[in-house]
């Protein structure tokens, strides 16, 4: 499955990135802990997190991750867009809460990663 | 033998600021792939080296994230004037840490930044002198 379609069926805002949506969606991991995302997410993995700081872009853009979805936090600062968009890390955004999201996330057939 | 070609960068790591942290790995991940360095090993190195200039950021006051790159192996050194770690086999610990809580706040200090740097290099070696400050060494095979 890729971005686009992911973000079409669970109605996703794209906050940036949207040139990027073809790409294709690996699986996905769940954390706020950073350290924990750069321990077993994989490459090309939707990372959901409520961390909206600008350090999540610089972990997404290290890991090649094919997404962060930010859930349950506040909306996107500006400087945090920029940052992304500076280094091409798709940023999409969830209005619902984060179990409701990772729900639909497997009901559409995306599975948790953990790198080996 | 002759004499491997080698490329060399260094990077200055700030203290305490978040705003800049990670640049440093951002940077030499660049690098490695301008260099064509083998895509799964550039991510290695720049996870092992993000963890080790996130550790300058959260527990030193400066330092520099440094590496070498040789058609054998790329070594990464991250050295910092800072506090020292009292115990190294604790720090060691996944799971242990001294972060405070605001560093915590912002999902560091899980207790995984040395387990990760571990996981991910081939060789890594640790010199702490309480008081003055830590370098963690990190080599990496180059395979390719």
């Amino acid at each position: 499955m890729n971005l686009k379609a992911m973000v079409e069926a669970l109605d996703l805002r794209v906050v940036c990135g949207e040139e990027h949506l073809s790409r294709d969606v690996s699986g996905g991991y769940v954390s706020d802990m950073l350290s924990d995302v750069l321990a077993h997410a994989a490459l090309d993995c939707i990372w959901v997190t409520r961390q909206s700081h600008r350090n999540v872009i610089a972990v997404a853009s290290l890991l090649g991750l094919a997404a962060v979805v930010l859930v349950n936090c506040p909306e996107p600062s500006p400087e945090l867009v920029s940052k992304a968009q500076a280094e091409n890390v798709v940023l999409l955004y969830s209005t619902v809460s984060a179990f409701e999201l990772v729900g639909g996330m497997y009901a559409l057939g995306i599975r948790g990663c953990r790198r080996a | 033998m002759v004499e491997q070609a080698v490329l060399e960068v260094a990077y200055q790591v700030v203290g305490g600021d978040f705003s800049q942290a990670g640049d440093g790995a951002s940077r030499l991940k660049r690098v490695l792939q301008q260099i064509g360095l083998a895509p799964a090993l550039s991510r290695r190195i720049a996870v092992a080296a993000y963890e080790a200039e996130l550790n300058i950021v959260i527990h030193a006051y400066s330092g520099v994230l440094k590496a070498k790159v040789s058609p054998v192996k790329v070594e990464v050194w991250a050295e910092d004037q800072g506090p020292g770690i009292p115990d190294v086999e604790l720090a060691m610990k996944e799971g242990y840490s001294t972060a405070p809580d605001h560093v915590r706040a912002l999902g560091f200090g899980a207790g995984m930044g040395l387990p990760n740097m571990r996981r991910n290099a081939d060789e890594l070696e640790i010199k702490t002198v309480l008081g003055e400050g830590t370098i963690v060494y990190m080599c990496f095979a180059n395979r390719a």
